[in-house]
């Protein structure tokens, strides 16, 4: 598939999605439990983007020592349950990984 | 000055603060875009047409990992299915509209927008009321737009050394972060990422997305009904 074709297909599903919930849903189409169960699912979903990305290295393969990624996601974490600010998480983790691999 | 106009004017208010963390998230795109080897025209092409900065980071994610296309797509559709969620709240606000309207306003309901204009729609009755939608929903479009079209600029000048892929990881951090508040997330968000990172090179396909938030998803369901037994 081409490149234009994938970039097409994300964007009508990504709109589908959009759609769907405005035009199709209805309050009543939905039970509480599947109301619950649907809240779940950033906190689902998107560990499997992070913790790759942390843990494994561009090869694939497990990088546990001597890795900056996991100290600056840790303090980023503290940062983030602490402040509760989005902006604040990202900067703290980056910072601190440049301090990292940058400083010490 | 009519009222639609005011609306429209308070959507772009209300919405303003939440883009501090939107222009970050779209620099980086933008520069992560061209250096996994989109041109600067597909990168902007996905801006436009996608408008969505977790469905477009998926994608460079995957797409950098050598998936094919079907998981891919299947992987975007599945972040997406958070939007689902959102449905039962808002359209009950907007069902009088035009479908029209319906068309337009969709393309435009991001989560930021979303959350901002629900509140609104909860204590306005006005028959213009969706204005605020419109209004906040083109801030973010703006916002995104300019961002990757700056990132793909910048791109060029930020050194590989900076390590600014680290950023990708970080911002999906950050959205979970009221999430880690609560005890049956974050057990949700341990498995998943467990799954995700020991599947990774096991899970056929690249496929790990999506195994992993259904294994989480599953884990949901079983600790919500356990949680509620002991009750």
């Amino acid at each position: 598939m081409s490149n234009w074709a994938l970039i097409i297909y994300c964007g009508l599903i990504t709109y589908l999605t959009r759609f769907t919930m405005i035009a199709l849903i209805r309050k009543e189409m939905f039970n509480d439990r599947i109301r619950n169960i649907l809240s779940f699912v950033p906190s689902a979903i998107f560990p499997a983007i992070i913790f790759p990305a942390i843990f494994l290295d561009d090869t694939g393969s497990f990088q546990i020592e001597n890795n900056p990624k996991i100290v600056a996601a840790i303090i980023a974490v503290i940062i983030g349950i602490s402040s509760r600010s989005i902006v604040a998480t990202i900067f703290s983790g980056l910072a601190s990984y440049w301090f990292i691999i940058f400083v010490i | 000055m009519n009222s639609k106009f005011k609306i429209f004017l308070k959507g772009i208010i209300d919405v303003s603060p939440l883009m501090i963390p939107v222009v970050p998230f779209g620099l980086i795109f933008g520069v992560l875009a061209v250096d996994v080897g989109f041109t600067p025209i597909e990168t902007m092409g996905m801006s436009l047409i996608i408008f969505g900065g977790a469905s477009q980071i998926v994608l460079l994610q995957l797409f950098s990992g050598g998936a094919s296309s079907l998981v891919i797509i299947s992987s975007v559709g599945a972040v997406n299915s958070r939007h689902l969620l959102y449905g039962a709240v808002v359209s009950e606000h907007l069902s009088d509209l035009k479908l029209i309207w319906k068309i337009i306003i969709s393309y435009f309901l991001i989560d930021q927008a979303f959350a901002r204009s629900n509140e609104y729609f909860k204590k306005n009755k006005d028959d213009n009321k969706y204005f605020h939608l419109v209004g906040g929903g083109a801030t973010c479009w703006i916002i995104w737009q300019s961002t990757t079209f700056l990132g793909i600029i910048l791109g060029a000048a930020i050194p590989e050394k900076l390590g600014l892929s680290f950023a990708i990881p970080l911002t999906f951090l950050a959205l979970l972060i009221n999430d880690f508040r609560k005890f049956i997330n974050v057990v949700v968000i341990i498995i998943s990422g467990f799954v995700a990172t020991f599947g990774y090179n096991i899970i056929p396909f690249k496929a790990y997305v999506i195994v992993a938030a259904f294994i989480g998803l599953v884990s949901a369901t079983i600790l919500t009904k356990m949680i509620k037994t002991n009750e």
